[in-house]
């Protein structure tokens, strides 16, 4: 983790409710898919944890979704405009205990996460099934596409009822979708939201129950498996 | 001779322990160190207050545990912490590998029997400098909270840990009471060694969208920046009542509040919520007081504790 300076470069409505913003650092590093940053915002006290949808070099892309004061100022963030990043955290997918042809679950403003993920493993052809609420939401199919992956689109369905059963499921998305996805997912891991203070580890503001304790969303996840949850 | 000072002296001392200087991470801001130890060399911190320890585990209350605020946030984390049995045996073997200072060990607790517990177990610890009693932490229905907000409950406690522990007692106070030096003095004329104050103000967010409190537990602690005036003016009222060393927090996030909090009548101060926004905060304000010392012709911090006119 590093505090960082960052440029906004692009800061555009994609969706409705639905923003990306691609941000440049002093220099490149490494992320993982499933990773998040923090960003402070003028005036507000706490960060606000996003999740990270692609990084190329030095230029991180951020898809956030506008759900309250904190989200709706950051769209009149202009280009040109210094953000304070605090990057990279949390766990990020375990690529490696991902098989070939793994299903990537992305409902809503879970889809982001799922792109950089994608992107990661593409040599592993996996499925990718993106569920939005309405067609006015819909973003990122053709960048999936772009990736030479296999993208079904849900839309104001219940995008898990398109997974096959007994699938190796990687997922993001609003708890009741993770449920379900779990319930169909022979194995899997699964990307967490809380609200955060931190989001380093530090103040218990998101520990959540697994199956041998708790866990800190922010620092020991979000990413965490199937078996370690306590579902 | 008198040797004249290069630098000025940021040391402080604390009912007999001795700090580097004042700044030290105030409990539950900083776990037990390890988040911080790889961002930045701990040792450069006057000392640290660790998680509050309760005589067994505990998870805490159900999330959402954060709700924002303007300058501040509401927590209602409710004392998550291992128990004193793995602190002791996990946590401060740990922490002494990445600070080498004496720590202050914050204690919290449902009865007088468990802060006894907790108190004559770190007494024993050597890593431990100083006993950090929460008297006041407004999360847990039943909890401290009665200890806090009675003079004579909070005398009972002080006095019962007196009795159990042989290293200088501090009692964290609860800002959340009518005269905060009345129970400062009650804890005065039981044995306590010295004061920490404040603790967090109890508060509540309402998401109007959903008219649902924004926390799991509906009230919680307020601190952050926005309490910082309350915090200056709390810690000079207990400086005015009482004749004991005084940690001073709420709302610290600059070297200038750290200077100002001292004035009011703290020897040494406390950082929390700022830490969560900036984790290298301690670091910043420790590295920016020697020249901000300069600045207002201060020599020693000694000389300046209580004295704002």
């Amino acid at each position: 983790m590093k505090q960082q300076i960052a440029e906004i470069i692009e800061n555009k409505n994609i969706a409705r409710s639905i923003w990306q913003m691609r941000i440049r650092f002093p220099e490149a590093f490494d992320v993982k898919a499933g990773q998040f940053v923090q960003i402070s915002l003028p005036g507000r006290f706490l960060r606000r944890p996003i999740s990270i949808c692609d990084m190329d070099g030095d230029v991180m892309t951020l898809v956030y979704k506008v759900v309250g004061g904190g989200t709706d100022q950051m769209t009149r963030l202009a280009e040109g405009e210094q953000l304070d990043v605090l990057a990279p955290l949390g766990n990020g997918y375990d690529l490696d205990q991902i098989p070939e042809g793994a299903a990537l679950v992305g409902g809503g403003v879970g889809v982001p996460p799922m792109y950089c993920l994608a992107k990661a493993i593409a040599d592993k052809k996996p499925v990718v099934y993106l569920g939005f609420a309405s067609e006015e939401e819909v973003f990122f199919k053709e960048a999936f596409e772009a990736l030479g992956v296999e993208t079904h689109l849900n839309i104001g369905g219940y995008v898990t009822d398109d997974v096959p059963d007994g699938a190796y499921i990687c997922a993001c998305g609003p708890e009741v979708m993770l449920r379900a996805a779990n319930a169909k997912a022979a194995d899997g891991q699964y990307s967490f939201e809380a609200r955060m203070a931190c989001g380093f580890g530090a103040c218990m503001g998101c520990s959540m129950h697994v199956k041998d304790g708790y866990k800190r969303v922010c620092k020991d996840g979000p990413v965490i498996g199937k078996e370690e949850l306590a579902w | 001779m008198v040797e004249s000072r290069k630098t000025p002296d940021m040391s402080v001392d604390l009912a007999g322990m001795h700090l580097d200087n004042p700044v030290i991470p105030a409990s539950g801001t900083f776990g037990f160190g390890r988040e911080y130890a790889d961002l930045y060399d701990l040792n450069i911190l006057g000392s640290i207050s660790f998680k509050g320890t309760t005589r067994d585990p505990r998870y805490g209350n159900e999330l959402p545990r954060i709700a924002e605020c303007t300058a501040g946030m509401i927590n209602s984390v409710g004392l998550q912490n291992p128990g004193l049995e793995a602190v002791l045996a996990e946590e401060l073997p740990a922490l002494a590998k990445i600070y080498s200072k004496k720590v202050i060990a914050n204690i919290s607790g449902f009865s007088v029997d468990e802060y006894v517990a907790c108190a004559e177990a770190f007494d024993q610890a050597d890593q431990v400098g100083i006993l950090e009693i929460n008297v006041s932490c407004p999360n847990v229905h039943g909890g401290g909270i009665a200890f806090g907000q009675d003079p004579k409950e909070a005398a009972r406690v002080t006095a019962a840990v007196r009795k159990a522990a042989k290293k200088p007692i501090f009692i964290k106070l609860s800002p959340n009471v009518t005269d905060i030096a009345e129970i400062a003095k009650a804890c005065e004329a039981a044995g306590a060694d010295g004061i920490s104050l404040v603790n967090t103000f109890l508060g509540a967010r309402i998401d109007i969208k959903r008219r649902a409190f924004v926390i799991a537990n509906k009230k919680g602690g307020f601190s952050g920046p926005a309490i910082f005036p309350i915090a200056v003016r709390m810690v000079n009222d207990v400086y005015n009542a009482v004749d004991l060393p005084i940690m001073g927090m709420g709302g610290i996030a600059s070297a200038e509040d750290v200077i100002e909090m001292i004035m009011a009548g703290a020897d040494a101060i406390q950082i929390g919520a700022a830490n969560l926004v900036d984790p290298w905060v301690c670091k910043k304000i420790i590295e920016r007081l020697p020249s901000l010392m300069e600045e207002l012709g201060i020599s020693s911090l000694k000389e300046i504790k209580g004295c704002a006119k």
